[in-house]
């Protein structure tokens, strides 16, 4: 068993001598481990990486859309003349950072956050088993995450085209004739699709086969729901994109002509190339994928939100099995509403009245688990701590972010929507406040499981009321811009179009909150480190918990989880039950 | 390591009926699935939009694609007999079908290789029309799920059979699944042959 140091890889270094007692060396322990847990911890430090580097290219655009034509103060100097001469962003880069903000955070960021971080290191604990079904798979994964990272980031370096420019959706025909970049790009994403391949694979073997004795898909806790529809939408529908990508890459090194038409003119010229392909089906092919991609990122998320609250109203989920059901069915549901990101491609009526009322539909599971899990708020005596706080701000934010999107799922009222600020702000809103707070309030809650200590409370104030304030700061006014029909991708933001200039100074309050926001992560980072040593020491079930990680001895437990697998007498969330000696029961305890 | 194994490795769950790596499998096949379905569904795309396309069959080489589709059916009974001689306890004779099943992988990839070779000497490229882009595109990759079956098996009938001595149920479900893709990739050519050479 592992002693109860902590383990990540950054205090790994310092305590590997420490930790003799384990007969595995370093690099087997921290590096190329095949345990669960840490495999948890090696993707979400890598992911939180991935999504402040994401945070700092956002942080550059929002410049030039605050200020556009001015020079980048004080770093400008940075990015050479073939980026930004005197310091002033050329449009060029502005879409090198727009196309790989989007990639970062969506498939580097987010997802392996919520399924690569907190799916490998909760859910096997929390069905009992003592590892993932194939742990060595579980590790190929994290290296080919890693190794997609790594394409990406130094697809930036590479000359000579740089990063990719044609945003994280690579529309064609201009995908097909961008510059390097989006080779690198499309490189990457094979990658990437093939680490989540075969972290899906795992996720549900798992569940499906290791759940303890007793624990029946009915007494899963939702998080546990959530990883099991996450992990089928990643096994079914990123394959359509990895074909799409393949299709790509034909076109751009072997000269075939998927998504180019005939007789493409580009700068005046003529396009030497056969002709005959069909730019839509790029955008069928991703969005097949990315819709259901949104849900990657969305359930996760509430699965998280639906612990942290149940735990902290100390009573059990109002309406488990809707929600398991809307999950289900969301998570089927997911794969016919793609089309609805493509109503301005002039795809008749008929075809547009299928994909409205699929998304229409669709609406109401997301609606019956957010209502849910208000309603489950109603009589609790409610603990606000750090996590609760996070969990409780994601409801209205991710409620904001779902209405905003009812008119985008309408094809009257996406047309003229369509493209501009107006989106940015909707699906930020899902995205931003809505999945990173969950993710935010899914590290204080179970950083204790992996470090043994809580994280500081008062750290964690600092970090959550101005974040709040400075996301709404940040998205709020991009609602406005995007009504008075401020377009998105736009390296000036619109400066140059003579309706927008009403709105124009909502960017700079965009700018300002957002680099607000990036100050007050600062105490979260801080927390992150200076609790590891000096947070307060807490036992195995630091929240006085029900669900079974809190059974599991030992903070992190050791290699293994369990010391015999646990038997499971009862549902996840038996809260306050009338005659019970404590507020709580672990799903483990026989009476 | 860990002190409690993992669960289901080798005998099934009760409740499921399989084991791991069965689900496992299957799961990989249907993501498969979906990607080959995202290609065929390329094809039909392109071609119900296409103003002229050309058909395989007035410049692709029925006679080799068929021996190929012999040489694949073939490959699948003899992998289904290895794994029986598995079950009936008769290691030699799983050796030799496994074998066999090895060969004719060779022998697909060869043909194959004939294929694109000549197309490629009359100046047909991918880039030469939409239809064989698709053609070039899938059949490749088609190939590449061949060659990757053929290592697996290969692993399994040298450094991977060793597994037999220690533990004769594991391996017998390894070369299961191993057919499972095998037979996975002959369904695919199924598929493939009408579609590119006869329709
Ligand atoms: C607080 C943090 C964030 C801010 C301030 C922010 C800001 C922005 C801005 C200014 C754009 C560019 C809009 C344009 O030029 O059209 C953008 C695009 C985008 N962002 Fe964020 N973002 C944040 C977090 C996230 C997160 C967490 C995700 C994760 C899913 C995300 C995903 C995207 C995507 C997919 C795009 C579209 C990129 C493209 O057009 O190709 N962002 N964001
Ligand atoms: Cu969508």
């Amino acid at each position: 068993m592992a002693s109860t140091g902590t383990t990540t890889p950054h205090a790994g270094h310092a305590d590997v001598h420490e930790h003799g007692a384990h007969d595995l060396s370093f690099w087997k322990k921290y590096v190329f481990s095949t345990d669960h847990k840490t495999i948890g911890i090696q993707y979400a430090v890598t992911a939180l990486c991935f999504l402040l580097f994401g945070f700092f290219l956002m942080m550059l655009m929002r410049w030039q859309l605050a200020f556009p034509g001015k020079a980048i103060p004080l770093i400008g100097g940075l990015f050479g003349e073939g980026r930004a001469p005197g310091g002033t962003m050329l449009p060029t880069f502005y879409n090198e950072l727009g196309a790989m903000h989007g990639t970062i955070m969506v498939f580097l960021g987010i997802v392996p956050l919520a399924v690569g971080g907190f799916g490998n290191f909760v859910l096997p604990l929390q069905i009992g088993a003592p590892d993932m079904a194939f742990p060595r798979i579980n590790m190929a994964s994290y290296w080919f995450f890693f190794l997609g990272g790594v394409t990406m980031l130094l697809s930036f370096i590479i000359p000579p085209g740089g990063a990719a420019q044609s945003g994280w959706t690579s529309y064609a025909p201009l995908s097909d004739i961008a510059g390097s970049g989006q080779t690198w790009w499309i490189m990457g994403m094979v990658l990437l699709i093939t680490s989540s391949l075969l972290g899906a694979i795992n996720f549900i073997v798992t569940t499906i086969q290791l759940r303890a004795p007793g624990l029946s898909f009915f007494r899963l806790p939702f998080f546990c729901w959530a990883q099991f529809v996450t992990a089928f939408l990643l096994l079914l529908a990123f394959p359509p994109l990895e074909a799409a990508g393949v299709l790509q890459l034909m076109d751009r090194v072997a000269g075939t002509s998927f998504f180019l038409p005939s007789g493409l003119v580009v700068s005046g010229q003529a396009l030497q190339v056969s002709g005959g392909g069909n730019p839509l089906l790029w955008q069928h092919l991703f969005w097949f994928l990315a819709h259901p991609e949104v849900y990657v990122l969305i359930l996760p998320a509430m699965g998280i939100v639906a612990e942290i609250i149940a735990n902290n109203t100390r009573k059990p989920l109002f309406g488990y099995r809707t929600m398991v059901y809307s999950l289900i069915f969301l998570g089927f549901m997911s794969f016919i509403v793609w089309a609805h990101h493509m109503f301005m491609t002039g795809m008749g009526t008929t075809m547009a009245a299928f994909f409205q009322t699929t998304t229409m539909i669709i609406s109401i599971p997301s609606v019956a688990i957010l209502t849910s899990l208000i309603i489950s708020l109603w009589g609790g005596s409610i603990r606000f701590n750090t996590p609760m706080l996070f969990a409780l701000a994601f409801l209205p934010m991710f409620g904001i972010g779902g209405l905003t999107g009812l008119p985008l799922g309408l094809n009257i009222t996406d047309i003229p929507l369509h493209d501009t600020y107006y989106v940015i702000g909707h699906f930020h809103y899902v995205v931003a406040p809505g999945t990173i707070f969950a993710l935010f309030a899914g590290i204080y809650y179970w950083y204790p499981k992996a470090t043994g200590r809580k994280m500081s409370e008062t750290l964690g104030r600092w970090h959550f009321w101005p974040s709040l304030l400075l996301m709404n700061g940040i998205f709020m006014p991009m609602f406005l811009t995007g009504l008075a029909g401020m377009s998105r991708r736009l390296a000036d933001g619109g400066a140059t179009y003579a309706f927008t200039k009403p709105v124009l100074h909502y960017n700079q309050w965009s700018s300002f909150s957002a680099w607000g926001l990036a100050l007050f992560q600062i105490p979260f980072i801080i927390n992150f480190f200076w609790s590891m040593k000096n947070g307060e020491k807490v036992d195995s079930n630091a929240w006085q918990s029900t669900t079974l990680e809190w059974s599991a001895a030992g903070s992190p437990p050791g290699h293994g989880n369990f010391k015999t697998i646990p038997t499971v007498y009862r549902g996840a969330y038996e809260y306050s039950v009338p005659g019970a000696a404590k507020d709580f029961t672990p799903q483990d305890q026989r009476s | 390591m860990s002190d409690i194994p993992i669960p289901y490795t080798v005998a099934p769950r009760p409740d499921t009926g399989l084991n791991n790596g069965k689900i496992g499998i299957w799961l990989f096949l249907a993501s498969e699935v979906m990607l080959f379905g995202a290609l065929f569904a390329t094809y039909i795309l392109l071609r119900t939009g296409a103003t002229v396309w050309p058909h395989g069959r007035e410049f692709l080489n029925i006679p080799l694609a068929t021996t190929n589709t012999i040489v694949l059916i073939t490959s699948s009974v003899t992998m289904v007999m290895a794994w029986y001689s598995l079950k009936m306890d008769r290691f030699t004779q799983f050796r030799i079908y496994l074998g066999l099943t090895i060969l004719c992988a060779f022998g697909f990839m060869f043909i194959k290789y004939l294929e694109y070779s000549h197309k490629f000497e009359l100046g047909l490229y991918p880039k030469t029309n939409t239809f064989l882009a698709i053609y070039f595109t899938m059949t490749a990759l088609h190939g590449l799920h061949v060659v990757g079956g053929a290592c697996v098996n290969a692993y399994l009938w040298g450094p991977g059979a060793k597994l037999w001595k220690t533990d004769k149920e594991q391996f017998t479900n390894r070369v299961e699944n191993s057919g499972l893709f095998w037979h996975f990739v002959d369904l695919v050519w199924i598929f493939l042959f009408p579609v590119l050479y006869l329709l």
